[in-house]
C-alpha cells in the first residue's frame, strides 16, 4: 500500500506546496489548476498557509503568484513574513504579486456590486507575470459586503470560474465561524466547500494550558489523503506539518552497522553495540547514570568522527559537559571543534510538537548522525499524553528514516515505573533496544545495576551488570548472586577477593599434594628398581644352579663309569 | 460642473443599473452640469488597475473635490446623493 508520488501522472496533476509534512499528506500538492479552500478560525495560520505555498512555488517551482489580500494590508503581511526567513523583495520583483483589495473603511456602498473589476485588473497582472498560482486572502471580508446570500454564492462561483478557465492552482482563505449561518446553509458559505476540489481546516486549540494546531483535509477530489488530524507548527521557517512517516521510505534503509555504545562491555553484551539508525530508549529513576550512559554513546559517536547532538532538558549545555567530565567522558573538545552540539532545551517552550520541531531544526541544521535526548520524557510534559506519545512516535519514525542513531533517556516513576516498567510515552514498545537502569540498596549501600530489557534483532546478554562510574570511565561488572541475593558494591567486592584467596589456598593445597604425590612415585620407583635388580639376580643364580646342577651329573656319571672300568668286575654294558 | 467616472463590466446587470441610476440623478438634479466618463474594466484593465478599482460597479465623484467613491447599483439615491454632497445643493 505505498501512495506512488513519483508517478509522472500524479505529479503533474498536484501542486508541491513545499510545506513539510503537507506533500505527504495529500501525495503530492494541492490539485493544480482547482480551487482549494483553507478554513479556519483566526490565528490558525491561513494567511501563512498560502502564502508559504506562494513563496514556495515561486523560488522552488517556478510557478510565481499573485497574493490577494483583503484583510491585512500586503506590506503588513510580507513584514511578517520575512520573519520566517522567506526573501519576498528578491521574489516581489517579477514572481510574487500582492495586491491589496481590503474594502476601504471610509466605502459608500449602494446596492450590489460584483468582483469583475478585479477579475479584470488580475487578468492583467496575471498575464504580466505568467502567474500559475493565486491566493484570495480572507476572502469572507468582501463576500460580507454583499447585499444577500444570493450575491455571495454568485461572485464566488464567477470567481471559481474565472480560475478555471485560466487554469490557475487556487487557494481560498476564510474564516470559519465567518457569514451567518441560515437554513439552507448551516456552516457558513458552506456552499464553497462543495465547489471547491480541495477543503482543508486548521483549528488551533489549547489542551491543558499548551497550544495545539491541527491540520485536517477534509476533502480532495481525485485523491487519496491522510483523513486524520495533523498536528502541525508554525516555526522559524513557517509552517511545519507533523506526519507519522514518510510512506515508502522507512523500511528501505535497514543495516546491519553497529555502533558502539560507549562501554565496552555493554557492546558485547548487545553483540556488537547497537544498530546504525536504531532507537536507544534507556530508562531509570533519578541518578541512576541515564545522563553519563547517553555521554558514553555521544562520546564514542564523536571519536568516530560523526556529528552528534545531544538535547538536554535538565541542565544547561556546559553543565552537562562538566558533569560528565568528572566519569571520564571529556565532551569539550569535540564541542569546540564543532562535531558535538549540547543543546539545553529548558530553552525549547510550547507544545511536544513544537519540542520535536525545534530538535528536529537543530539537528538537520547539526547535520547529526547520532542524537541524544535527555530525558525524553520531558517531552511528554507539556501538553497531553496522547499528543506526546504521537511526538515520540514521530520522533522515532523520523530518526530512523534520516539514518540518525537516536538514544533517549525516560525517567521513570519509582513506584509506578518499577512496577510497570515502562515509560509515559510508551516509547519502550518502540525503541529498538531497552537498557533498564535501577538501584539496588542492600548493606547499606545503593549500587547501580544494569539490564538490557530487549534488544531487536540481536542477541543479547540476560545479566545484570554493576554499572561502576569512576573518574576513568563507564566500566560494567559482573555481579555476583549467591543464594537468590544479588551481590554489588563493596559485597560484590568482598566477595570476589574472599573469592581470592579461597582460590589461592586451593591452588597451594594443589602444589603441595602434587609434590608429596612426586615423592611417592619417585619412592615407589626406587623400590620397583631394587625388585628388578633383585629378580635379575635370582635369575642368573637360578641358570648358575641349573648348570652347575647339570655339569655335576655329568662328571658323576662319567666318574662311575670309570670306577666301574677301574674295578673291571663287571661286563661293560651294550647298548 | 460635476464630473463622474464610472467603472463597469461589460454589460452586467448592475453595472447597467448604475448607468442608468447615475444618469437618472444627474438628470434630475445636475441638469447641464455634469461630465460622465464610462470606462469598461474589461476594455481598459489597466485604467481600472490604476485607480485601484476591486468591485464594479464603481463611481468616482472627481469634482468638486473632495473625491468621493460609492460602490453598487447607486439605488439608495437619497444616500448617493447625501455621499456625494448632492444633497445641500439640490435643495
Amino acid at each position: 500500500m505505498k501512495l506512488e508520488r513519483s508517478s509522472p501522472v500524479t505529479a503533474s496533476r498536484k501542486s508541491p506546496s513545499g510545506i513539510l509534512g503537507f506533500d505527504e499528506i495529500t501525495g503530492g500538492g494541492l490539485p493544480r489548476g482547482r480551487t482549494t479552500l483553507v478554513a479556519g478560525g483566526p490565528g490558525c495560520g491561513k494567511t501563512i498557509f498560502g502564502l508559504q505555498f506562494l513563496v514556495n512555488g515561486a523560488r522552488d517551482f517556478g510557478e510565481p503568484g499573485i497574493f490577494v489580500a483583503f484583510e491585512e494590508e500586503s506590506r503588513r503581511i510580507a513584514a511578517n513574513a520575512e520573519s520566517f526567513g522567506w526573501r519576498l523583495p528578491q521574489l516581489r520583483r517579477s514572481k510574487l504579486l500582492f495586491i491589496d483589495a481590503q474594502p476601504k473603511p471610509d466605502l459608500m456602498q449602494s446596492g450590489d456590486f460584483d468582483l469583475c473589476g478585479m477579475l479584470a485588473g488580475l487578468a492583467l497582472q496575471a498575464k504580466q507575470i505568467k502567474a500559475r498560482r493565486i491566493v484570495f486572502d480572507a476572502l469572507d471580508m468582501m463576500l460580507a459586503l454583499l447585499p444577500d446570500l444570493a450575491a455571495r454564492r454568485r461572485e464566488v462561483y464567477r470567481l471559481h470560474d474565472w480560475l478555471m478557465a485560466r487554469e490557475l492552482t487556487c487557494i481560498f482563505t476564510l474564516k470559519s465561524g465567518a457569514g451567518e449561518p441560515t437554513f439552507t446553509s448551516p456552516q457558513p458559505y458552506g456552499f464553497m466547500q462543495f465547489m471547491v476540489d480541495c477543503s482543508l481546516i486548521l483549528s488551533h486549540s489549547v489542551v491543558l494550558g499548551v497550544s495545539q494546531r491541527n491540520l485536517r483535509v477534509q476533502k480532495y477530489r481525485g485523491s487519496s489523503f491522510d483523513e486524520n488530524e495533523s498536528p502541525f507548527v508554525i516555526g522559524d521557517s513557517g509552517f511545519n506539518v507533523a506526519i507519522s512517516r514518510i510512506l515508502g521510505q522507512l523500511d528501505a534503509k535497514v543495516t546491519q552497522e553497529r555502533v558502539s555504545s560507549g562501554v565496552k562491555r555493554l557492546d558485547t553484551m548487545l553483540g556488537g553495540g547497537y544498530y546504525r539508525a536504531a532507537t536507544v530508549l534507556i530508562t531509570g529513576v533519578p541518578g541512576t547514570a541515564k545522563t553519563t550512559l547517553s555521554g558514553a554513546f555521544a562520546e564514542a559517536a564523536c571519536r568516530r568522527g560523526e556529528r552528534t547532538m545531544m538535547v538536554s532538558f535538565d541542565s544547561d549545555g556546559s553543565e552537562v559537559i562538566r558533569n560528565l567530565t568528572s566519569v571520564g567522558i571529556k565532551l569539550e573538545r569535540f564541542v569546540n571543534s564543532g562535531l558535538l552540539r549540547v543543546v539545553s532545551a529548558r530553552t525549547i517552550t510550547g507544545s511536544a510538537e513544537a519540542c520535536l520541531v525545534r530538535i528536529k531544526a537543530l539537528a538537520v541544521a547539526h547535520r547529526a548522525r547520532c542524537l541524544v535526548i535527555d530525558p525524553v520524557s520531558a517531552i511528554s510534559n507539556s501538553g497531553s499524553e496522547v499528543r506526546a506519545h504521537g511526538v515520540a512516535e514521530r520522533l522515532i519514525d523520523w530518526s530512523k528514516s534520516d539514518r540518525i542513531t537516536l538514544v533517549c533517556t525516560s525517567l521513570l516513576n519509582e513506584i509506578e515505573g518499577q512496577a510497570v516498567g515502562d515509560s509515559s510515552l510508551h516509547i519502550s514498545t518502540l525503541a529498538d533496544t531497552w537498557i533498564h537502569l535501577n538501584y539496588l540498596v542492600q548493606a547499606g549501600e545503593r549500587n547501580r545495576g544494569m539490564s538490557i530489557i530487549k534488544s531487536r534483532g540481536t542477541a543479547h546478554s540476560n545479566q545484570v551488570r554493576e554499572l561502576i562510574l569512576s573518574n576513568t570511565g563507564v566500566t560494567l561488572a559482573d555481579i555476583f548472586t549467591a543464594g537468590g541475593e544479588v551481590l554489588m558494591g563493596t559485597m560484590r567486592w568482598e566477595k570476589e577477593s574472599a573469592e581470592r584467596v579461597a582460590k589461592e589456598v586451593a591452588e597451594v593445597a594443589g602444589k603441595l599434594k602434587l609434590v608429596t604425590l612426586d615423592a611417592q612415585q619417585a619412592e615407589l620407583q626406587v623400590q620397583l628398581k631394587a625388585v628388578q635388580t633383585e629378580l635379575v639376580a635370582k635369575q642368573v643364580e637360578k641358570t648358575l644352579l641349573a648348570s652347575t646342577t647339570a655339569s655335576r651329573k655329568a662328571v658323576t656319571l662319567r666318574g662311575s663309569v670309570r670306577m666301574r672300568e677301574l674295578r673291571g668286575g663287571d661286563a661293560p654294558r651294550r647298548k | 460642473m460635476y464630473k463622474f467616472r464610472l467603472f463597469v463590466a461589460a454589460d452586467t446587470l448592475n453595472s447597467a443599473q448604475a448607468a442608468s441610476n447615475l444618469n437618472a440623478l444627474c438628470k434630475a438634479h445636475l441638469a447641464g452640469r455634469h461630465e460622465i466618463e464610462v470606462i469598461d474594466v474589461f476594455k481598459d484593465p489597466k485604467r481600472a488597475l490604476a485607480e485601484g478599482i476591486r468591485m464594479t460597479p464603481t463611481l468616482l465623484k472627481l469634482a468638486p473635490g473632495p473625491v468621493r467613491r460609492i460602490v453598487g447599483t447607486l439605488a439608495d439615491v437619497a444616500r448617493v446623493m447625501q455621499t456625494l454632497g448632492l444633497d445641500a445643493d439640490a435643495a
